[in-house]
C-alpha cells in the first residue's frame, strides 16, 4: 500500500498497533481541514506491526498527547520534503486539557473555563491524577 | 506567596515551627494579641460549618485582626453563578488572607491560583482538611510529647474520611509510627492511600473490623463519623452509620495512656459517658485547632509580607 510522501507536515511513526485512531482523535486531527493519512497495522521490522499518521500541513501538534498515548512513537517534522526534526516525546509530567476529570465532586465539574490538569504521580504504572481532586484517570 | 491546600504543602520542619508557635501562644497569649492588627481574614464558607469557621474567626480575633466573609453559598455571589476564580480575585482586594471551605474538591486550589493573598483550605468536600490535621498534630504532640513511635488506630469511615487520609499522610512522615485501620468492609481505607502513602513510606499497618480486639495495642484511637453528606445512597448511609460506637465497656482493655481523638462533630460514635474519661482528647483538639490556626495565619501573613 502506497501513501504519497508529504512536502510540509508531520509524520508520527512507530505508533503501537491499535493506538493510531486514539491518537488521531486525541490530537484533534478529525477537526482540521487538511489531508491526514492513518495507516494501521503497517509492517515493521522492529515492532512487527505499527500504526503511522501523516499530516499534510504545517501544523503544531501537542507532543504531550503523543507522549501520553504512546511514549514509543516518533514525531518527524517535514519541511520542503526534508526531515528537519525527529524526536521521541517522553511521558509528560503534566497534561493540560488532554484528559477530563470524571469525578463529579471535583471543582472542574462546575468551574467554567478551568484548565483540566493532570500530574504524573506514578511513572512506572503511568498513573495520572487530577491536580485539583487527585482522582486517578 | 504561599497558601495551604494540603498538609503536604508543609515540610516537617514547618510543622515543627507551627507547633512551637502554637505552644508559645498557649503560654504567652498577650504577646500575640496585636500581631494581626489592621489585618483582615475573609472566611469564604460555601458549605455549612460551625467549628472550623468559628475557630478561624476566633483565631484571627485573638491575634487582634478582623474578619469578613459569609457562611453559606447562598449568601455569596456563587448563588449568581460567579466562579471560584473570580470570587478569589475579588476577595483578594478586600482581605489579607482567605480561609475557604467549598463542597467541590480542589476549589481552594483554584482560589489560591487566582488570589493574590494566601489561601487556607478549610475543607474541600471529602478531599483535604489540612487545618484539622494541624489541630490533630498539636494534640498528639501535647498529649504524647512527640509525633514518633506511636501505634495509631483510626476507626470508622476510612473511605470518605478526609481527616483520616490527611492524618495518615502527616504521621507517615515521622519514624516508628504504625497504623491499625478499623472499619467495616465497605468503608476501608482506599487502596491508593495504602499504596502511595503507607507502603511507599514503609509504614506498618493492619486492617481489622474488630475494634475491641486491637484496643490494647493502641496509643491513639482516632474515631470518625460516618458522614451522610459523602454518600450518594441514603440506604448505604443508614446501614453503616452505627458500625462503631465507642462505649466505656469497649475501653476496658485500653491503655491508661490512650488518647481518644475525634475531629468532631460526633453523632453517636463516642458515648457521652466517655467525655469525662481523662483519655478523651476531642475537646482539647478543638482548642488546639484554634491555636494552630493562629500560628498558621501568622506564618502565612509573615511570608506574604516578606
Amino acid at each position: 500500500m502506497n501513501i504519497d510522501s508529504i512536502q510540509n507536515g508531520v509524520v508520527i511513526d512507530h505508533i503501537t498497533a491499535g493506538r493510531g485512531m486514539t491518537l488521531y482523535h486525541m490530537l484533534g486531527l478529525d477537526e482540521i481541514d487538511c489531508p491526514v493519512a492513518i495507516i494501521t497495522n503497517a509492517g515493521s521490522k522492529r515492532m512487527g506491526k505499527k500504526d503511522i499518521i501523516k499530516v499534510d500541513a504545517d501544523i503544531d501538534i501537542n507532543v504531550d498527547v503523543v507522549g501520553y498515548v504512546d511514549p514509543g512513537a516518533t514525531v518527524n517534522i517535514i519541511k520542503n520534503s526534508l526531515l528537519i526534526e525527529k524526536f521521541n516525546p517522553a511521558l509528560p509530567s503534566i497534561l493540560t486539557n488532554v484528559l477530563k476529570c470524571k469525578n463529579p465532586r471535583c471543582v472542574t465539574a462546575v468551574e467554567q473555563e478551568i484548565n483540566h490538569i493532570f500530574k504524573l504521580t506514578d511513572k512506572d504504572n503511568r498513573v495520572y491524577r487530577c491536580l485539583y481532586c487527585e482522582t486517578k484517570h | 506567596m504561599k497558601s495551604l491546600i494540603s498538609i503536604l504543602d508543609l515540610s516537617v520542619e514547618e510543622i515543627e515551627q507551627l507547633i512551637a508557635t502554637a505552644d508559645d501562644i498557649i503560654d504567652n497569649p498577650d504577646k500575640y494579641c496585636e500581631k494581626c492588627k489592621r489585618k483582615k481574614l475573609a472566611t469564604l464558607f460555601f458549605e455549612p460549618s460551625t467549628r472550623t469557621r468559628l475557630s478561624f474567626e476566633a483565631a484571627m480575633l485573638e491575634l487582634g485582626g478582623s474578619v469578613i466573609g459569609f457562611s453559606e453559598a447562598n449568601a455569596s455571589s456563587a448563588a449568581k453563578g460567579e466562579s471560584v476564580a473570580d470570587t478569589a480575585k475579588t476577595v483578594s482586594c478586600y482581605a489579607d488572607i482567605i480561609a475557604m471551605r467549598h463542597p467541590k474538591e480542589g476549589a481552594p486550589l483554584v482560589a489560591s491560583i487566582n488570589a493574590c493573598v494566601p489561601v487556607i483550605n478549610a475543607g474541600d468536600g471529602g478531599h483535604n482538611h489540612p487545618t484539622q490535621t494541624l489541630a490533630d498534630l498539636l494534640t498528639i504532640h501535647r498529649e504524647k510529647g512527640g509525633l514518633s513511635g506511636l501505634t495509631i488506630g483510626v476507626c470508622g469511615d476510612l473511605k470518605f474520611g478526609r481527616t483520616v487520609h490527611s492524618l495518615i499522610q502527616a504521621m507517615s512522615r515521622y519514624s516508628g509510627n504504625s497504623f491499625v485501620l478499623i472499619s467495616p468492609e465497605e468503608l476501608k481505607l482506599p487502596s491508593y492511600v495504602k499504596k502511595e502513602v503507607l507502603r511507599k513510606n514503609g509504614i506498618p499497618y493492619t486492617q481489622t473490623t474488630d475494634l475491641e480486639q486491637v484496643m490494647p495495642k493502641l496509643d491513639i484511637l482516632y474515631m470518625t463519623r460516618v458522614q451522610r453528606e459523602r454518600f450518594f445512597n441514603e440506604e448505604d448511609y443508614l446501614r453503616l452509620k452505627d458500625s462503631y460506637i465507642l462505649t466505656p465497656s469497649k475501653l476496658k482493655n485500653a491503655k491508661e495512656s490512650l488518647s481518644i481523638m475525634h475531629p468532631l462533630p460526633r453523632v453517636n460514635e463516642i458515648s457521652v459517658l466517655i467525655d469525662d474519661d481523662p483519655r478523651a482528647c476531642y475537646f482539647k483538639q478543638v482548642l488546639n485547632g484554634k491555636y494552630m490556626r493562629m500560628a498558621l495565619i501568622l506564618k502565612l501573613l509573615e511570608e506574604s509580607e516578606g
